[in-house]
This record gives structure tokens, C-alpha cells and sequence, in this order.
């Protein structure tokens, strides 16, 4: 199960909106091991196509360095389905290689209902999982938050 | 030459769990070579023909090889490389 405070869901919906058609992707960096989102990191999108994304390599490094000197690591990979429902296509199983994250698709197809789901995916195999959003995290973790 | 190579958690298996790994070589394909011959399957993981996977990011400090010489980057003593698969999808 992904728990993930309400700003964070608001936030990935809103850059999913603004960058449609363009698939959007960004991270929600957490304390290793926590399984709790905190730092909400939007991504450039090197592929800017309406069907795919990838990471910019350039910003990923940094990213990825950032997240190891502050001991996090993604909690949350998220990505957006433009006109598909929010399950993940063949590619995202494929290039999957973050085991412990939550993958997140928000569908921007208005027929979709902007309905954020969530996955597990692991050795190629998909499981979702139940999105539980909560109004707040305990307070010190909500002012660690980005949103 | 000695160069750190920085694993990523998907590799790591293949590294005894290691996640940085000491190594000699003057480019970074001969960096792959090496761990090779430490790591048997790595390699394959890394590379297809002659240049590095398309969805495998490998960096020499902070450059993309993509931008650089690719897997005949040339390396320095203390220079680290980083592997990062790239995060993509459709």
C-alpha cells in the first residue's frame, strides 16, 4: 500500500495537466527504507513525447546524488498515461529497476477521470496496490515536505 | 589506474551487494572488462554491441559517456563511474 499526504497527489496531478500532452514523469524522494514520500521532484522528460518518458540523464545524476548524500531514495516514480488508462504499458515493466518504489500513473485523458493508481513492479510482474491519501503526516515530517 | 565504479541497487546481486567497487582500466569499456571478469553476467547488463544500452546511463564524474566518447571514454586515476539505469517508460 502507497500512504502519500493529499499536496503530493495534488502536485503530481497539476505538472501531469499542465505538461499534457507531454507525458510528465518526476520522483517523490523519502528516507531510505521509510516507505514515506516526502520531496516531490519533478523530472525533465529528455524524450518529451506524448507515449513515452525518460528521466534527463544529466538531472537524474544529480538527483540521484542529492538522494544518497541525504540517505533517501525514490519512494515514489511517477509517470503520466496521456491517453491510456493508468496501468503499465509494456515499456514501463521493461524498464523497470527500482524494486522497492511505488510506481505511480496519473492518466490525463479526461475519459480516465484523473484516477492516480499505483504499482509494485517487480522481476517484470505488476501488482497494484491500494493508494491510501491522508490529510497529514505527523508534523515534523510535514514540514520536511515539498509539494 | 584505480577508478570507483558506483553499482545501482539493480546490479548489486551480481556485486556481492557491493555498491563501490574498485577498479583498474584506462576507458571505461575496459572498466566493464574488468568487472567482468570479477562479476561474470555484468557486462551484458551493460552493454549491447558496442556501446553502452540505450536505457543504461554511465557517467565519468558528472559527464554523460553518451556526450563524451562513449564506452572509449578515456578515464584518470580517481575519476568515478557512475551507473545509473535510466528511469523510462511509456
Amino acid at each position: 500500500m502507497l500512504t502519500i499526504h493529499s499536496k503530493l497527489i495534488a502536485a503530481m496531478i497539476t505538472q501531469a495537466l499542465t505538461d499534457h500532452p507531454i507525458e510528465t514523469c518526476g520522483i517523490i524522494a523519502g528516507p531510505t527504507g521509510s516507505n514515506l514520500p516526502l520531496r516531490l521532484i519533478p523530472m525533465r522528460n529528455a524524450a518529451q513525447a506524448e507515449n513515452f518518458f525518460m528521466f534527463d540523464p544529466q538531472q537524474q545524476l544529480q538527483v540521484w546524488k542529492e538522494m544518497s548524500a541525504r540517505h533517501e531514495e525514490p519512494i515514489v516514480i511517477y509517470h503520466s498515461h496521456t491517453n491510456s488508462q493508468a496501468y503499465p504499458s509494456r515499456s514501463d515493466v521493461e524498464l523497470a529497476t527500482e524494486p522497492q518504489a511505488h510506481y505511480v500513473i496519473i492518466p490525463t485523458y479526461h475519459l480516465y477521470n484523473e484516477e492516480v493508481r499505483s504499482f509494485r513492479i517487480v522481476d517484470q510482474m505488476v501488482i497494484e496496490e491500494r493508494v491510501r491519501i491522508v490529510q497529514q503526516y505527523q508534523p515534523e515530517l510535514e514540514l520536511q515536505m515539498v509539494a | 589506474m584505480s577508478i570507483t565504479v558506483i553499482i545501482p541497487t539493480i546490479l548489486r546481486p551480481l556485486t556481492n551487494e557491493q555498491k563501490r567497487i574498485d577498479m583498474e582500466g584506462a576507458k571505461v569499456s575496459e572498466i566493464i572488462d574488468h568487472m567482468e571478469q570479477q562479476y561474470p553476467g555484468i557486462k551484458e547488463k551493460l552493454v549491447a554491441g558496442e556501446s553502452a544500452h540505450r536505457f543504461i546511463n554511465i557517467y565519468v564524474n558528472d559527464n554523460d559517456i553518451r556526450f563524451q566518447d562513449g564506452l572509449a571514454t578515456n578515464l584518470r586515476d580517481g575519476d568515478i563511474v557512475t551507473i545509473l539505469p535510466a528511469v523510462a517508460g511509456g
